[in-house]
């Protein structure tokens, strides 16, 4: 028997038979030993052309150049802070890279970050060891002040945020709130207290469903039934954002924010 | 050395206990299972890949992998089982662990650790094996990459006959004479991580129950694999 023994996107464990014979090429998630591919990694099955790979269905976060994450600060340093991301490595933002304001030598560093306040940040450079340096400097990098945050599987990041944009800006337009999904995923949610635990329940869903196919509609159905408006679908490049940047919507972006969303567009 | 035609279960002599798995039971954990075989019953939680620490600890070309085994003082047959870590204890978790490395792959964690925890509600004999097998889907939960999954069970000689996966009764068969050989297997390969002996047995049985061991080994495997995607099932 040679060629695909599983369909596209279904479940896939390790050392299970992907494919025989030399017909295929093995990518992320999966290995070849001797005629036959097999899994790495519990995922979903992606056959990309000749290409296998798997989009892995949990995991921790690994920190990735240009990445947009939220960051939860745990200590001072001489010059700068560490920031815990929800991964087994921490990161350092630099005090250069805090703010644009000057901040003098010797400056008490808490008055602009103290601890356990929850950050904006984008990841400048990663190490081989996994070191890792952030910066507040860009559009939409901030301090967050108010509303909640939730954590959720890092995996499950780019099913929330949706194609181009779409299922976080539905959520965004169902409830009001304001909702930034770092890649590394923290989640933060600020808007009436009621809504935003319309929020967190659709997100919790998002979460639970992700593998299953028709999601998009399964949320839009829950969130009218949750708020009794009629919501639509909107999939577009102005409205939304994208799979790799947080700050999907339209509301309160910052200044410049427009720069940032047009290099993302494809 | 006495003869033993039939099993005190009625099982056939090549023929595992009841298996039943679970992945996914312990939703805090990174990754979980549940893994019972006959009356063993196993859980299994993974956390990480996380910070390790003291220091001294992290290895920077790799993640490291350690394991805990622990029976629960309620858990044996009769005597209660003295809470907290015991020489036996220590040396399990050891060869879970030892059993466990050679599949997987931590080269993206390096200085971090991925804990597995096993813990042992019931136990009748082969639970290293059952705690190796929950290990295993656990890790495979908790999406780390590995090549195979890693199943575990014993083999061994009770009487004169060379039987797979013994129970609590056939471990003590006249006096302990019985031979207990647990065996950790790696199925797409077919190599061998775990390989303990308890009795005097001679070469050929050694490889008569290897072989044995082999042969049952995919069984077991497409049961863990099988708990994994019931987690994932869509119905």
């Amino acid at each position: 028997m040679t060629g695909l023994l599983v369909q596209d996107k279904n479940v896939v464990v390790p050392g299970e038979i992907i494919a025989e014979g030399m017909d295929y090429l093995p990518s992320y998630g999966t290995y070849r030993q001797q005629d036959k591919i097999r899994a790495s990694q519990l995922g979903l099955l992606t056959v990309d052309g000749k290409v296998l790979k798997i989009i892995p269905l949990a995991g921790r976060y690994l920190p990735r150049r240009n990445d947009v994450v939220i960051g939860k600060i745990i200590d001072i340093l001489i010059s700068g802070w560490r920031l815990e991301l929800n991964s087994p490595y921490t990161a350092v933002l630099n005090l250069k890279d805090a703010s644009f304001d000057y901040i003098a030598k010797g400056a008490d560093l808490s008055k602009y970050f103290n601890l356990e306040e929850y950050v904006i940040t984008k990841i400048v450079n990663v190490t081989s060891q996994n070191m890792i340096d952030v910066s507040c400097k860009g559009p939409g990098l901030r301090k967050l002040r108010g509303g909640r945050v939730i954590r959720v599987s890092p995996c499950k990041v780019p099913r929330i945020i949706g194609k181009r944009g779409s299922m976080v800006s539905m959520i965004k337009r169902a409830t009001g709130c304001q909702i930034t999904v770092g890649q590394n995923g923290i989640v933060w949610i600020n808007g009436e207290p009621d809504k935003e635990i319309i929020v967190v329940e659709a997100v919790n869903k998002i979460q639970q469903e992700a593998h299953i196919q028709g999601l998009t509609e399964r949320i839009q159905k829950f969130l009218e039934a949750k708020t009794g408006m009629k919501i639509e679908i909107i999939e577009d490049h102005t409205e939304g954002g994208s799979d790799y940047r947080p700050e999907g919507g339209s509301d309160y972006r910052p200044e410049g924010a427009a720069e940032y969303h047009s290099e993302e567009s494809p | 050395m006495s003869s033993y035609t039939k099993r005190f279960d009625g099982r056939k002599f090549d023929e595992l206990r009841p298996i039943e798995a679970k992945a996914g039971v312990i939703k805090k954990a990174d990754g979980s299972a549940y893994f019972r075989i006959g009356k063993t019953t196993a859980y299994a939680a993974v956390y990480g890949p996380r910070e390790l620490y003291p220091k001294f600890l992290q290895d920077p070309k790799q993640g490291l992998l350690r394991c805990n085994y622990n029976m629960m003082p309620f858990s044996g047959a009769g005597e209660r089982v003295r809470p907290g870590p015991s020489r036996r204890s220590k040396e399990i978790s050891l060869i879970t662990e030892r059993a466990l490395r050679p599949v997987l792959d931590l080269k993206d964690f390096p200085n971090a650790v991925v804990d597995v925890f096993v813990e042992l509600t019931e136990t009748d004999a082969g639970s290293r094996c059952a705690g190796i097998c929950a290990a295993s889907i656990a890790l495979a939960d908790a999406g780390i990459l590995m090549k195979d999954l890693v199943v575990a069970f014993s083999v061994g000689k009770v009487g004169d006959q060379v039987v797979v996966d013994l129970d609590g009764d056939e471990e003590h068969f006249e006096s302990n004479s019985s031979v207990d050989i647990p065996i950790g297997l790696i199925p797409s390969t077919g190599e061998i991580t775990l390989l303990q002996a308890d009795g005097r047995i001679s070469p050929e049985d050694i490889r008569k129950c290897i072989k044995m061991a082999q042969e049952r080994a995919p069984a077991v495997s497409e049961i863990l694999r099988k708990a994994l995607k019931e987690k994932y099932a869509t119905e």
